[in-house]
Order: C-alpha cells, then sequence, then structure tokens
C-alpha cells in the first residue's frame, strides 16, 4: 500500500504489457503462470489431474468391477491381481482406481455445498451487520465450539449413514469455517468507498454481495477452497475408517485401509496404498494452494 | 551547475556532502524492468537544504532513497555513483551502509502514523538506532532526544516520550518522527512529504519546527513534496523532476521569480485558476438546524444552516475533524440528523438512505476523495457507468453503449476506455470516471469531497476545469468539501468555513476571502502557504506579535 501511487504512474510500459496480456486469452495468460509456477506447484497440478484422470476413466482403467468378488480372500501380489485382494476376494488394484472416483468426487461436493452457503452467509454479515450479523456469528461459535469429528458422529448415529446425509453433515461443519473466512475477508471490502457508493446510487442487497463484493474476494476463498478440501477428504476417509463414512460395498479409500488393516500385522504393505493416495493428493492440493496463495497475495520473491 | 548555484546561498559554504552522479534506477513490473531514474546528477553541501519537487512518479522518492544508497523492493540500481561525504555508498558492502543510514543519514516518512510501532512507547522508539549502534547510552541519547522535542516545540517536552503514538496528534507525531531521524545527529537528513498528511493549520507548526532545526543544527537535508508553496519555504535550491529527469534546477529565488523551463512555468500557474462570483439561482439545497452525532455518543455537528443556490459551487472549508464529511453524510442519508431538517428542491429529504425513493437518490450525487477506493478494482469502466446509467436512466443495448460513449467523451477519455480496469488508469483517469458516473444519472447536487486532495497539482487542476466546464455545460451544483484554499478560490461561488462541527462563517467568496477575518478564519487563511520564499518567517514573525501564534504553536 505504501507505494501505491508508483503502479498507476508506471506509464505506457505497463498499459502494454496489460494490452498484451489481455489479448493472449485467460487460458494462454493462466499457461504462462503455470509455466513460471515453482516445482511444487507443477508437482501438485500434474499429481492433481492425474486423479482427476483416474477418476474419470476408472471402469477403463480398472481391470476388474469395483464390488466384484474375482479370487481368494487375501490373495497375495500376483500377475492376476497386481495388488492382491480383500478381505472378501476383490481385486485391490481396481477398488482403489474406483475409490479415486468416489472419495474425490464426494469429497468435491461435500466443500462446494460448504462454500456455497459459507460464503453466502459470511457475505450476508459483512454487508448488512447488525443482527444478522450477531445473530449468524453466534450460531457459528456454538457450532464451531463443539469438537465436530464427536458431533459428526452423533449426528450421523441420529440420522442414519446415507450419503446425503454424510455429504449435508459434513457441509454444514464446514460452512462455519468459510463463512467465518468470507466475513473476514468481506467486512475490509465492504468499507470501502465504492460500496458506499453502490448503495447510494440504490443498488439492491444481493447486487452489492454479488457484483461489488464478491468479485475482491474471490482469491482467499479460491486458496481456502483448496485447504478444505483437503480437510473433508480427511474427514471423510476418518468416519469411513470408523464405519460411519461412504458405506459398503462402494470402494473408498478410508474404509479401505480400516478393512485391511490386519495385513499389516503379516508384513504387507498393501493397505498402506490408499492411505498413500489419500496423502498423496493431499499434500499435492496444498502445494497448488500454497503458489495460489503466494500469487495472490502479491508477495514478491527477494 | 550546481556548483556556481550553491554559493549565493548563505549556507553554500559548506564542503561537498553528496554527490550522486549520473543515477539509473529500474523498477520492475510483471517481468520487465523499465527505468525509473534516467541518469540524474544531485549535489548536495553540507547545510543546505535542496527541495525535489515534481508530480507523483516523477521519481522523487526514488531519488530520496537513493541518497541513503537504498532502492525498494522491486527496484535496482542499475548505473552511476553516490559519494557521501567522499565514500562511495554503492561500493560498500550492504551491511556497512545499513551502518550509516540511522546514524549518518535519516530520512522522514511521508506517514508518520504507518512508521510508528504503535506498541512501544515514542522515546523508546527514538532511541532505538542509537542503541543499536552503541552510538549513546541509553541516559544520553534519551536526553539529546528531549533536547529535539523540545526544539521542534513539541509540548511537555520532558514526558511527551512516555506517550504511546496515537496518544499525540498527527502533527506532533510529524515532529517525534523528525526528532527519531535526528537522534544520532545525521549529517544529511532526507524528508519525504513530511506534511502532505496534515491540515494546513498544523503543516505550518511542522514546516516551522523542521526549518528551524535544520538551520539551528546546521544540517543538510534533502526535502521531497509536490507542493511548490511548501518547497519555497523550505529549501535554498529546488530541483524540479519530471519523468525520471531533472527538468529545472535553481536557487529557490531565482526558480520562483524566473522559472525557465515550459514545463516548470506550467507548475508554476496552476494556482493561478480563479472562477468569477455567481451566487444567483433558487436554492437547491437548504440545511436546517442540523445536528449530528456517531452511534449516539459524541455530537460532531452543530446546528448547521447552510444554502446551496442551483448551478453554484459552495466550497465547505475546514480542518479534518471539522465536520465537514459527517455534513456529506448527512445530507446523502448515511447518518441521520439528530435534529434539523435538509430540504431539497424544497421539500424535506427523509433522514435515512432506505427511505429515499430511487429518483431522490439519483438526484444527489457523490465523488470521493479517493478514486481508488471509490472504484471497484474488479468490473469494468464501461460496466461501472453502464450499470449507472441503466439503472437509473433505464437505457439499454445500443442507447446504454451509445450513452457510455457521451460520458467517455464528456470527460475527456478514448472510447477504449470502457474495456479497461481501473488499475489500469492514472489517478486523474480514475477521478473523471468517478465524475462520469455521479453526471450519468443527470443529477442535480453532486457532493464532492475533496476531490482533488489526492492529486498532483498539474492533474488536479485539470479535473477542477473539468468540473467547471462540466457546470457552465449542465448546470449542476456542486457542494465541494475541502481543506485546500487554492482550491477553494478556484472553483467557489460561496464559501462555509467550519470549525469543531459549527459553521464559523458563511456568505460569498469575495466577502469571506476578504478582511475583517473571524479567529479561526484569519488562522486558516494564514496558514495556507504562498509562492513567497519569505513568506513562512513573516507569518510566524506575524503571529508572534499578534495572539493567533499561541495556538499555532501548541498544536491541536
Amino acid at each position: 500500500m505504501s507505494n501505491q501511487n508508483e503502479p498507476m504512474t508506471a506509464g505506457p510500459a505497463e498499459e502494454i504489457t496489460l494490452a498484451a496480456r489481455r489479448r493472449r486469452g485467460a487460458f494462454s495468460a493462466a499457461m504462462h503462470e503455470v509455466l513460471k509456477a515453482p516445482p511444487t506447484a507443477k508437482f501438485g497440478l500434474i499429481m492433481i489431474f492425474a486423479y482427476l484422470f483416474v477418476a474419470v476413466f476408472a471402469p477403463l482403467l480398472a481391470p476388474y468391477g469395483e464390488a466384484e468378488v474375482v479370487g481368494r480372500q487375501y490373495a497375495p501380489w500376483s500377475d492376476e491381481f497386481v495388488l492382491g485382494t480383500d478381505q472378501i476376494g476383490r481385486d485391490m488394484l481396481s477398488r482403489l482406481i474406483f475409490a479415486a472416483r468416489n472419495s474425490v468426487s464426494i469429497a468435491f461436493l461435500t466443500t462446494l455445498i460448504a462454500f456455497l452457503l459459507g460464503s453466502m452467509l459470511g457475505l450476508l454479515s459483512a454487508v448488512v451487520g447488525g443482527w444478522i450479523d450477531q445473530g449468524l456469528g453466534r450460531l457459528v461459535d456454538v457450532l464451531m465450539a463443539i469438537p465436530s469429528l464427536i458431533f459428526t458422529l452423533v449426528l450421523l448415529t441420529i440420522f442414519g449413514t446415507d450419503l446425503i446425509t454424510l455429504i449435508l453433515v459434513i457441509a454444514l461443519f464446514d460452512a462455519t469455517r468459510v463463512y467465518r473466512l468470507s466475513r473476514a475477508v468481506a467486512v475490509n471490502v465492504v468499507v470501502m468507498d465504492f460500496v458506499e457508493a453502490a448503495r447510494l446510487q440504490g443498488e439492491k442487497l444481493p447486487w452489492i454481495m454479488a457484483r461489488e463484493v464478491l468479485p475482491n474476494i474471490l482469491p482467499p476463498l479460491a486458496a481456502e477452497f483448496g485447504l478444505r478440501f483437503t480437510f473433508v477428504f480427511l474427514t471423510i476417509a476418518a468416519l469411513s475408517f470408523l464405519g460411519l463414512g461412504i458405506q459398503p460395498p462402494t470402494a473408498d479409500w478410508g474404509s479401505m485401509v480400516r478393512e485391511n488393516a490386519t495385513l499389516i500385522n503379516y508384513g504387507d504393505i498393501t493397505p498402506l496404498l490408499p492411505a498413500a493416495a489419500i496423502a498423496l493428493l493431499t499434500v499435492s492440493v496444498n502445494f497448488v494452494v500454497d503458489w495460489f496463495l503466494h500469487k495472490t497475495s502479491g508477495l514478491r520473491d527477494v | 551547475m550546481s556548483d556556481a548555484t550553491t554559493q549565493q546561498t548563505d549556507k553554500g559554504a559548506g564542503s561537498m556532502l553528496l554527490e550522486m552522479r549520473g543515477i539509473k534506477i529500474e523498477g520492475q513490473s510483471e517481468d520487465t524492468w523499465f527505468p525509473i531514474i534516467k541518469g540524474m546528477d544531485l549535489t548536495l553541501r553540507r547545510g543546505e537544504v535542496l527541495g525535489l519537487i515534481g508530480e507523483s512518479g516523477a521519481g522523487k522518492s526514488t531519488m530520496g532513497l537513493a541518497a541513503m544508497g537504498f532502492a525498494r523492493d522491486g527496484c535496482r540500481i542499475t548505473a552511476g555513483t553516490i559519494k557521501f561525504d567522499g565514500v562511495d555508498l554503492l561500493a560498500m558492502p550492504e551491511s556497512e551502509r545499513r551502518k550509516l543510514r540511522g546514524v549518518r543519514i535519516a530520512y522522514v516518512a511521508q506517514s508518520a502514523a504507518a512508521s510508528f510501532n504503535p506498541a512501544h512507547r515514542l522515546i523508546d522508539q527514538c532511541i532505538e538506532t542509537a542503541m543499536f549502534y552503541g552510538v549513546a547510552s541509553a541516559a544520553e541519547a534519551r536526553q539529546s532526544t528531549i533536547d529535539l522535542f523540545r526544539r521542534l516545540h513539541l509540548p511537555d517536552p520532558e514526558n511527551i516520550g512516555e506517550r504511546y503514538p496515537h496518544q499525540v496528534s498527527g502533527g506532533q507525531l510529524q515532529r517525534v518522527m523528525t526528532a527519531m531521524a535526528m537522534a544520532c545527529s545525521p549529517d544529511l537528513i532526507v524528508f519525504d512529504e513530511p506534511t502532505t498528511a496534515l491540515d494546513v493549520t498544523t503543516q505550518i507548526e511542522v514546516l516551522a519546527s523542521i526549518k528551524e532545526v535544520v538551520r539551528e543544527l546546521h544540517k543538510a537535508a534533502i526535502y521531497i513534496t509536490h507542493d511548490l508553496a511548501v518547497v519555497a519555504q523550505m529549501a535554498d535550491r529546488i530541483m524540479v523532476l519530471r519523468y525520471g529527469e531533472v527538468v529545472e534546477e535553481a536557487p529557490t529565488r531565482q526558480m520562483l521569480s524566473d522559472p525557465r523551463q515550459p514545463y516548470t512555468k506550467s507548475l508554476w500557474a496552476v494556482r493561478s485558476l480563479r472562477k468569477d462570483e455567481d451566487t444567483s439561482g433558487d436554492t437547491v439545497l437548504a440545511i436546517r438546524n442540523v445536528d449530528a452525532a456517531y452511534g449516539g455518543g459524541v455530537r460532531v455537528l452543530h446546528d448547521i444552516n447552510i444554502k446551496v443556490p442551483r448551478g453554484r459551487t459552495v466550497a465547505v472549508v475546514g480542518e479534518s475533524g471539522s465536520g465537514k464529511s459527517t455534513l456529506a453524510r448527512v445530507i446523502t442519508g448515511l447518518l441521520p440528523p439528530e435534529n434539523g431538517t435538509v430540504e431539497f428542491n424544497g421539500q424535506a429529504l427523509p433522514p435515512a438512505l432506505a427511505q429515499r425513493p430511487k429518483e431522490l437518490l439519483r438526484k444527489v450525487q457523490m465523488i470521493y476523495q479517493m478514486p481508488d477506493p471509490a472504484l471497484n478494482p474488479k468490473r469494468r469502466i464501461g460496466d461501472m457507468l453502464g450499470r449507472s446509467v441503466s439503472y437509473h436512466m433505464g437505457l439499454s443495448g445500443k442507447d446504454r453503449s451509445r450513452r457510455v460513449s457521451e460520458l467517455l467523451e464528456m470527460i475527456e477519455l478514448d472510447d477504449s476506455y470502457r474495456e479497461r480496469l481501473p488499475m489500469e488508469l492514472s489517478g486523474g483517469q480514475k477521478q473523471r470516471v468517478c465524475i462520469a458516473r455521479a453526471l450519468a444519472v443527470e443529477p442535480d447536487l453532486v457532493i464532492c469531497d475533496e476531490v482533488t486532495s489526492a492529486l498532483d497539482q498539474i492533474v488536479a487542476e485539470e479535473i477542477l476545469k473539468l468540473l467547471l466546464r462540466l457546470q457552465k455545460d449542465l448546470g449542476v451544483t456542486y457542494l465541494y468539501i475541502t481543506h485546500d484554499i487554492a482550491t477553494v478560490k478556484a472553483i467557489a461561488d460561496e464559501i462555509v468555513v467550519m470549525h469543531q462541527g459549527k459553521v464559523v462563517e458563511s456568505g460569498p467568496k469575495s466577502q469571506i476571502l476578504s478582511p475583517p477575518h473571524p479567529p479561526y478564519t484569519e488562522l486558516l487563511l494564514s496558514s495556507v502557504p504562498e509562492m513567497d520564499p519569505d513568506w513562512l518567517d513573516n507569518v510566524l514573525a506575524e503571529r508572534a506579535r499578534g495572539g493567533a501564534g499561541a495556538t499555532a504553536v501548541d498544536g491541536s
């Protein structure tokens, strides 16, 4: 902020680069950014695309069906079953591949709902203020005060463990964090003169929220989306491990770890593979988020 | 060139202290480096004050920092030599340079409030450098700082250092910062717009203190500012900068009386903009007996009565905290008044914004002080103007597009600007867009809240000319809030002087600006720097004789 008047007076040179960048289009501008990204971010991006590829083309890549019993229990690694079979004789590799589809898509959907809910309420709080802000704020305080994993377990026990309930419950808890963040960044934007100018023009609440404030808080929200996605992913994996998450026979990395955990006792690392899949995706997403945060916060490498 | 000129000043006899030759500095934007300083020479002798002036972006601050051998993040010194007291700063390692800064070369920044750590006492921050480099013991450093406080006319010099930054006023803080810079008794001090953020009545105290200390302690100083009248008071010699190059350099008196370059002459001419007074016209806005307070607490406005004639400009003048901006909030409905009414076109306005019909919202528009926060950085210029046009005037499609083109033409911008984002515009262009946005909906009244105070003089003059032209063309009424008397002279028909939430005086411009004045108006008018190098000394001498001096020295 201190050298605020520098960029605006940078003059013709900057105008040319800006105009040039617009001409190149959004896609090539993004490609340009990616090529300049640090190696960790590139690695993260490649891994995320690999997961997406596997998730989309799961039926083509997997040698066997998702819930198909194809061999004896706990078969060792072999040419027929590359990673062996699980406790009821399903192919481990196929289930790992299908689980990418289930776990990732459920986590994505949950994060999306959490963001829609959280950011909308956060914006509302920041723009309207007053009692709505207070009311929503205290409600979120109450929800955040309860250890979320335990509360999730309670809610899932009460409402049952079908997929919809699972998604909604986790989304609700994550929305509290998103609410906090979006409210915090939005209040800084709401005090700007252009929001007051919009109010003086008589603009209505939805316009102010969606057109004046939201575009200005998107970068931190987008970065948070990546982090939230990882946490949701881990929560679902944890719940599945506890038996309350994604229900059998649907393949899921969390439950795969639990079901095959006994193999560890015999020195077989197969049950660690789904755990590794989770870990790798988490790390990759975080690499990308770090890079994105660094870009949008405007820090310069010295 | 400089050798010849310095001898004309009485203090020019000192030896050469700073010698910068062929300085080139580049700044980074995205991946490319572009030049900020394009080969500049600067010399300074002991005991001499050099004024650097120019618009923002001229390279003044960059040059000032380079005098310390320092380049901001994203900048680099690519060529030239900087000799300080005979030693080449650029040749020595960074650790050596760092030892010089603060001890032998000091820097006073524009915003003292942003430069102090709010969690430490003032005196501890002042003696920090001296302690860090072991220049003096804690007790010695403390004592010499208190002496400096006294020299700078700070109230209660013994104890003021025990306060925290938020416990002193802006003008006092700026003087404390000067004391901090002088704590190690440096040979050279770089002042980077030290009074720009202050009111005129506060500015004069800070200027007087700085001038006195620099003169008495025989320091060399570089004084950076964009205000000609200020530099005329402070400097022995003036350098005019533009686009990273020296336009002209001469001793102060010669520069003021006989500027040679066209650019310098245009800078000098800015202050001569005048408007003929005309106070006819029916009343468009009448404020009657308005009191206002924030959050039920302190009352900010007391019994305000103002009448604004249609098609004219009423200037509301006062220092910060006088309630000028609060008045704007009452008129726009952001702050409903406790008592009194605001009448618009003969009818009382509903006090709160939410109760006002859309038609009324259209008729009162506002232009803000800072164009940056007033424009949404994520929306294109054309979208912003188009939204106002379609929301209030009901235009769409081709009509809307044509109107946006008209508006851009009206503010003298190319049609291609509709595709631009605010960050791709200069400060003056942004303010033009704000003006177009306000006028897009054909309002009766436009409230201008210090619209030129964030801009350079030349740009500000262009904006004022634009406002005047638009008033002539469209017959719009301005309520112009400002603390700058020069601006008032340029555009006002009537003047309202405010102080501490009350109207001190109001009437036609000629009447307010000619004596006799109430005491506050007198103080305000006499505090506005003039282009006369003796102005400051004269005013201070005048005040020392008269009664106004007492209020001027102990601060606000």
